[in-house]
């Protein structure tokens, strides 16, 4: 794999706040067009590695390097507009830069959310809330997209229709993903690689060598584990993400 | 039957409207109505600083807002106190610092009812000079950076990962909502700033579907207020500031009895 295949790495990444070491020695690497998955407990420092990886939060010592000219896509974990403010999805999608408007419409049906074109942003449901961002990042075109929880407020079915968009996406355009998420389950089945934090990297890999290495299993405990027969059970039978 | 000092007050009244209607939104979008309360409260320091040295009272007004915008801006990046907790220091402390700061300075009067609740009726050219320029300059600002506002307004994370200059937007809008807040002062009095702001913005909501419907319609609302006020004041010989406010508050209630296309689609929340 060439130089240029790396979109994004973090080389020794350690932040601390107010004497709180939030992320000790993170290496992570981005390839082209690889969904990377970052899981966790609450409180890992899954949100903080993302942002650090955004450039938003100064890490305090370590390197981020991202290919020059490269293009980031961003869904944000939440979006909280106060309801007296004005605002249509064709509004929010405009704000992304000029030039745009026809380029919301067939976005809108790649991510399957047509319908609520001229809705105020704040009448969606979480699904369909969490197709506009996804659409919304997607907009310019990203070579990498960073999406923060992206099935965060939606049941359990349309979570999986979620990790299938994504992972189709993904196939369709060629773009990177790295996502954030404490679900341990269906994201197996949409990613290509796993990153196991707390707080430093416990184990990384694909995910048949993640869920099966003692610090993940250490990690989440025995309920986790319990529950990971029951997903390995239904793999034999029944692959989960075969749409790909 | 008009006199010269009511058509004064009233092209100040449209006036502070006019620029009230577009920053009220944005107090009303990012709930900054306390911080609104905050900077105007400090105007008091401001009076007797402009005493103090011989200025123009509007002139330390500004002088002592944005001096308060920036110690702001600093004290809510420290995670100790909350925000509102914070607001409420600066805004109690400066509004009585102010008072004794004034009750030191031998020989002089200031008309307390009027730096309060405004007085319109006393404006004079130089007054509607500052607020035709200074508020025409808040506006020229505002129009300069509303698409990255309205960015940051909605996700300031994505704004600023799709390249926005958050910072530099959002200190420019401190430093013109400061300006904004001052050149308010004469028209409705510190205690009332706020109430132009997020009245007029507040009932605009009903009937707009995108943010600058809301600011045009804040804006007109406002003007409406400060007529319908002024009107009141000089036929029952009320208080002209709050006579204003008493009308933009039954324009919102008014507001009510007319259909809204929006309300259905906000109400199922």
């Amino acid at each position: 794999m060439s130089e240029t295949d790396t979109l994004l790495e973090l080389s020794d990444i350690n932040l601390i706040r107010s004497r709180h070491h939030l992320l000790k020695q993170v290496n992570m690497k981005v390839e082209r067009g690889e969904i990377l998955t970052i899981i966790g407990p609450n409180g890992a420092g899954k949100t903080t590695l993302l942002r650090v990886a955004l450039g938003l939060m100064p890490q305090t010592t370590g390197r981020v390097h991202r290919l020059p000219g490269i293009t980031l896509g961003y869904m944000p974990q939440r979006l909280h507009i106060d309801p007296t403010f004005p605002l249509t999805v064709k509004r929010f999608f405009s704000m992304a830069g000029k030039n745009l408007t026809t380029k919301v419409l067939p976005l809108l049906k790649e991510v399957g959310a047509v319908h609520v074109l001229d809705s105020p942003l704040q009448s969606l449901s979480g699904g369909e809330l969490q197709r506009v961002l996804l659409a919304r990042a997607l907009i310019r075109d990203p070579d990498l997209l960073m999406l923060d929880e992206p099935v965060q407020g939606v049941d359990v079915h349309g979570q999986v229709e979620l990790y299938q968009l994504i992972t189709r996406l993904r196939n369709e355009r060629g773009c990177a993903v790295l996502m954030v998420s404490h679900d341990l389950h269906l994201v197996m089945a949409a990613t290509d690689r796993v990153i196991c934090l707390n707080r430093h990297i416990c184990c990384s890999g694909t995910p048949d060598i993640v869920t099966n290495d003692p610090a993940y299993l250490e990690l989440f405990g025995p309920l986790m584990v319990q529950h990971l027969a029951v997903y390995t059970h239904n793999k034999g039978h029944r692959p989960i993400g075969q749409d790909g | 039957m008009f006199d010269d000092f009511l058509l004064r007050a009233l092209a100040g009244g449209i006036g502070v409207a006019l620029v009230a209607g577009p920053f009220g939104s944005f107090v009303v979008w990012r709930r900054l109505a306390y911080f609104g309360d905050t900077l105007a409260h400090s105007a008091l320091l401001g009076v007797a600083l402009g005493f103090l040295l011989h200025i123009n009272l509007t002139l330390g007004i500004i002088a002592v807002c944005q001096l308060l915008a920036i110690l702001l801006f600093f004290g809510q990046r420290q995670k100790q106190l909350a925000s509102d907790t914070l607001l409420g220091i600066f805004s109690h402390g400066a509004l009585s610092l102010g008072l004794v700061v004034l009750s030191f300075m031998e020989g002089i009067r200031v008309d307390l009812f009027a730096v309060l609740f405004g007085d319109i009726l006393a404006i004079g050219l130089v007054d509607l000079s500052w607020i035709y320029g200074g508020g025409g300059l808040a506006l020229a600002g505002l129009l300069w950076i509303w698409k990255p506002l309205l960015a940051i307004t909605i996700h300031e994370d994505l704004a600023r990962v799709e390249g926005v200059p958050v910072d530099r937007v959002n200190w420019a809008f401190l430093g013109l909502i400061a300006l904004t807040v001052a050149v308010m002062m004469k028209v409705v009095g510190l205690l009332l700033v706020t109430s132009l702001l997020i009245i007029p913005a507040a009932t605009a909501r009903r009937f707009a579907w995108n943010p600058e419907l809301m600011a045009i319609l804040g804006s007109l609302i406002g003007c409406l207020a400060v007529v319908g006020g002024l009107y009141g004041s000089f036929t029952w010989d009320t208080p002209a500031g709050p006579s204003i406010v008493v009308a933009a508050c039954g324009l919102f209630l008014l507001s009510f009895l007319l259909p809204n296309r929006l309300a259905s689609s906000f109400s199922d929340r």
